[in-house]
């Protein structure tokens, strides 16, 4: 059983835990994630190291409530304990030797962003990060990001918060101006993931993503996980999650992911009937 | 009186077309008179056939003359001394290609039915015994496993009794191995496989489920925590597929995803979180004992037609003849001569059909099996919604990947040595699939068992 220390809600849909795993700690690197159950009827849900303390023995994670296990999730408190947390899983995001990266977050993909920018202005890189949400309401982790970029530019659909707009409009903006990248990394949902992808297939810069299809061991067993990336079949769980954007099929991959859409709604409609009653 | 009945007494089974619509287990087991009856054809041969036939050497007579004496729990404990998994064993071994292939019964009729009174007599003792295994006093030393298969749990089990203070670390969230995210419920039911891992506990072994070794913890890292040998039993987990176009439409499972899914997950439960697809017609591609699972699995998950499709012939399958009877009566189709070229979607992605082609036996090829060879223009397209792909798997590279001298084969397996598992690391021991490849439970358990000694005579020599 694994304890949850701390819990923060970020936004009315996202929520922070840190959880003690020490051995997980002692191991993580950005760019990976973990694989957990919240009770014994449970199924297994990936979400990325958002930040770790190897000392305290700490594992910070950040999840969006998109269904039935992340509301159960949702409605642990700390004090509570998780009934499997499993990790690091997947290949640490590759920062050595960048010079100068953007790193663009999309929505909850801040939470994978933000461990990857931080890691690079550590090693001294040029961070310009770009972050994009639908209203301000749903900002997360502005201040954190602020701390380890050297430009950081707001985005949201609405205009609601910083400038109105994608996080497309932002790069290509910075690009146009004259910002040369050794690397961008996108983060966020399918569709942003693609969409930057094609920006920078354009100005020929090197675009790495991190992607998320549906999981279950995280240890190559299932291959459930699998992606086509420059024409091969690939396992997302142990040959990434972080791939080169520009060989990635991200049609293939929003089909995938839309595979058990009927039975999660009512999985969905379930758990909330059953909060509800307890409400009560 | 010897039974000279040429014929086994039968195995109690649910009717086929009651079990194709439930996950309980499909034979039932003798009763004690059907045992002893059983028991009773076996001639107690002198120079034992049947034993030769066994991986790890059970003495066949002197426990089937313990039934025939009444006496069930000394016959578990012949058992015992060879097989720390009996009532997994006696279930699962292919027993007609091993003890009862020898079996003198079987030159003019039946074998004796030796898996089934192995069975038999697990279940009794389970049953009927009540003391607790007695803890063995620590000696001190410290030894890891990797992997809770039957493999891991053997090493494990043996070496605790030795003395040693063992750890076994599972990358999953439930140890268990093949016997609990692969061989379904009905044909192993895995309260059978959790009391035996009880009972390990109960004699002092430690089981870390969440660990991935290699990830979590490396085996050098294992050794710096203070492990002086390690044992890995990290099976053949790792799915092939066909590389065919449509591979990757949305219904098309590796049959190791379908079973997790299905047993590991227990999605076949109305409580289950874990999705599945239920599909109208599966195809299970693949002519093994994993084939079979996934096509039974899937008749029970409440398809209306289950095919195994597979390019040799029928008597070319690897799968026991047990299971594929099994299969048969429950209603799955065989498709055999039959090989998928290219899975179809529809305009959402799903699965709608599968192009196969038919095939004719040929020349031998190197495995001495007559090589299927495409019939020009045999192409067509069945009518299915999903597609199992159970073509074979191999081991993980991930402990291989992480472990300085560490060797591999060609086909990714670990080396070792055949007697003792040791690999070309010192200390690190390994056996199961992990080394052979997809095999079976008793020749992993039988592996498990001889590296225990060898990691005992390492560790007392040292
Ligand atoms: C490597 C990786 C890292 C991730 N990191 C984060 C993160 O840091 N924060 C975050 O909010 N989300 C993250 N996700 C996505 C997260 O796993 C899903 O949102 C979650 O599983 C949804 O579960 P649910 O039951 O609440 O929702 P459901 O209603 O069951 O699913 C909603 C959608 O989530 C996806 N999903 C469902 N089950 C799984 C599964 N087992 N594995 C992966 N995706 C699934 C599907 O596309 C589905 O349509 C990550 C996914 C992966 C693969
Ligand atoms: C569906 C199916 C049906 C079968 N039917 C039969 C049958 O009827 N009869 C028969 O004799 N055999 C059968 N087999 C084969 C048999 O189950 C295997 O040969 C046997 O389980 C191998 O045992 P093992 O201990 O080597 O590995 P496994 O049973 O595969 O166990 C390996 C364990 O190691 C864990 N692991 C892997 N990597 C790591 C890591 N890095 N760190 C920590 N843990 C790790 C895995 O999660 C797993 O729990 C079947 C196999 C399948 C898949
Ligand atoms: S362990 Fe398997 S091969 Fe050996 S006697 Fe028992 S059933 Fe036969
Ligand atoms: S060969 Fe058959 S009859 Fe002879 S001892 Fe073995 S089981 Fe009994
Ligand atoms: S999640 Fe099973 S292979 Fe990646
Ligand atoms: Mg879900």
């Amino acid at each position: 059983m694994f304890e949850i220390l701390k819990k923060q809600e970020l936004n009315p849909t996202v929520t922070l835990m840190e959880i003690a795993a020490p051995l997980v700690a002692r191991k993580a690197e950005p760019g990976q994630f973990i694989i957990l159950r919240v009770d014994e009827a449970g199924e297994r849900i990936p979400l990325t190291i958002a930040d770790f303390d190897r000392e305290k023995g700490t594992i910070t994670i950040i999840f969006q409530i998109v269904g039935a296990t992340t509301e159960k999730l949702n409605h642990l408190k700390a004090g509570d304990h998780l009934q499997d947390f499993v990790g690091p899983l997947g290949t640490p995001s590759h920062v050595e030797g960048l010079k100068k990266v953007a790193v663009i977050g999309g929505g909850v993909g801040c939470a994978i962003a933000y461990p990857v920018a931080k890691k690079l202005h550590q090693l001294g890189c040029e961070v310009h990060t770009i972050v994009g949400f639908r209203n301000r309401e749903l900002v997360i982790l502005e201040d954190s990001f602020r701390a380890v970029s050297d430009k950081f530019v707001m985005m949201t659909d609405d205009g609601s918060y910083g400038e109105k707009g994608l996080v497309t409009n932002a790069l290509q903006a910075l690009i146009e101006s004259g910002e040369t990248y050794d690397e961008v990394i996108a983060i966020g949902p399918l569709i942003m993931m693609k969409f930057v992808c094609k920006l920078t297939e354009k100005y020929g810069i090197k675009t790495m993503v991190s992607m998320n299809p549906i999981m279950i061991d995280g240890t190559g067993m299932c291959g459930g996980c699998r992606l086509t990336v420059g024409g091969k079949t690939k396992f997302a769980c142990v040959d990434g999650p972080d791939f080169d954007g520009h060989e990635v099929d991200f049609d293939e991959a929003m089909e995938r992911a839309s595979m058990y859409k009927d039975f999660e709604r009512h999985q969905y409609e379930e758990t909330c009937n059953l909060f509800q009653k307890e409400v009560h | 009186m010897a039974n000279m009945s040429p014929k086994k007494n039968e195995m109690p089974v649910q009717k086929p077309d009651v079990r194709n619509k439930n996950f309980d287990e499909v034979a039932l087991g003798y009763t004690e008179e059907q045992a002893v009856d059983e028991a009773n054809r076996c001639l107690g041969c002198k120079h034992k056939p049947c034993v030769g036939g066994c991986p790890v050497a059970i003495d066949i007579p002197a426990f089937i003359g313990k039934i025939k004496e009444r006496d069930f729990e000394a016959a578990y404990q012949i058992l015992q001394k060879q097989s720390s998994l009996p009532a997994v064993c006696g279930r699962v071994c292919p027993q007609e290609t091993q003890c009862e292939s020898r079996c003198v019964r079987g030159i003019k009729g039946e074998p004796v039915a030796i898996g089934r009174l192995e069975r038999f007599a697990a279940d009794w003792h389970m049953k009927n015994a009540k003391e607790a295994p007695a803890k063995v006093p620590s000696n001190g030393h410290k030894v890891a496993v990797v992997g809770a298969g039957p493999a891991g749990l053997t090493c494990a089990g043996d070496l605790q009794k030795a003395g040693y203070e063992v750890t076994i670390f599972e990358a999953l969230h439930k140890a268990g191995g093949v016997l609990v995210y692969g061989i379904p419920e009905f044909r192993l039911p895995k309260a059978i496989v959790q009391r035996e891992i009880d009972t390990l506990k109960e004699l002092g072994v430690k089981v870390d489920t969440n660990v991935v070794i290699g990830k979590t913890i490396t085996v050098d890292e294992l050794f710096e925590d203070g492990f002086e040998a390690i044992f890995i039993g990290s099976g053949a987990g790792l799915p092939r597929f066909m590389n065919i176009p449509g591979e990757n439409l949305k219904g098309v499972y590796s049959a190791n995803e379908f079973l997790t899914r299905t047993n590991l997950m227990k999605a076949y439960t109305e409580d289950s979180a874990t999705p599945i697809v239920h599909a109208r017609k599966v195809a299970v591609v693949g002519g093994g004992n994993v084939a079979m699972d996934a096509a039974r699995c899937a008749l029970r998950l409440g398809a209306e037609e289950v095919h195994i499709v597979y390019r040799r012939s029928d008597a070319e399958m690897p799968a026991r003849r047990e299971e594929i009877e099994h299969a048969k009566e429950e209603g799955v189709i065989f498709d055999t001569l039959t090989n998928p070229v290219e899975i179809l979607g529809d305009e959402h992605k799903f699965v709608k059909g599968m192009r196969c082609v038919r095939m004719e036996l040929g020349e031998p090829d190197e495995s001495g099996r007559r090589r299927p060879v495409t019939i020009e223009g045999s192409d067509f397209v069945m009518d299915v919604d999903a597609v199992i792909m159970s073509i074979g798997t191999s081991p993980n590279p991930l402990i291989h990947n992480t472990t300085e001298g560490l060797e591999t084969n060609k086909r990714g397996c670990i080396i070792a040595e055949e007697d003792t598992g040791l690999t070309t690391r010192e200390a690190v021991y390994a056996g199961g699939d992990a080394v052979t490849g997809a095999a079976t439970v008793i020749l992993a358990m039988g592996a498990g068992k001889n590296a225990a000694k060898a990691i005992d005579r390492y560790i007392q020599g040292k």
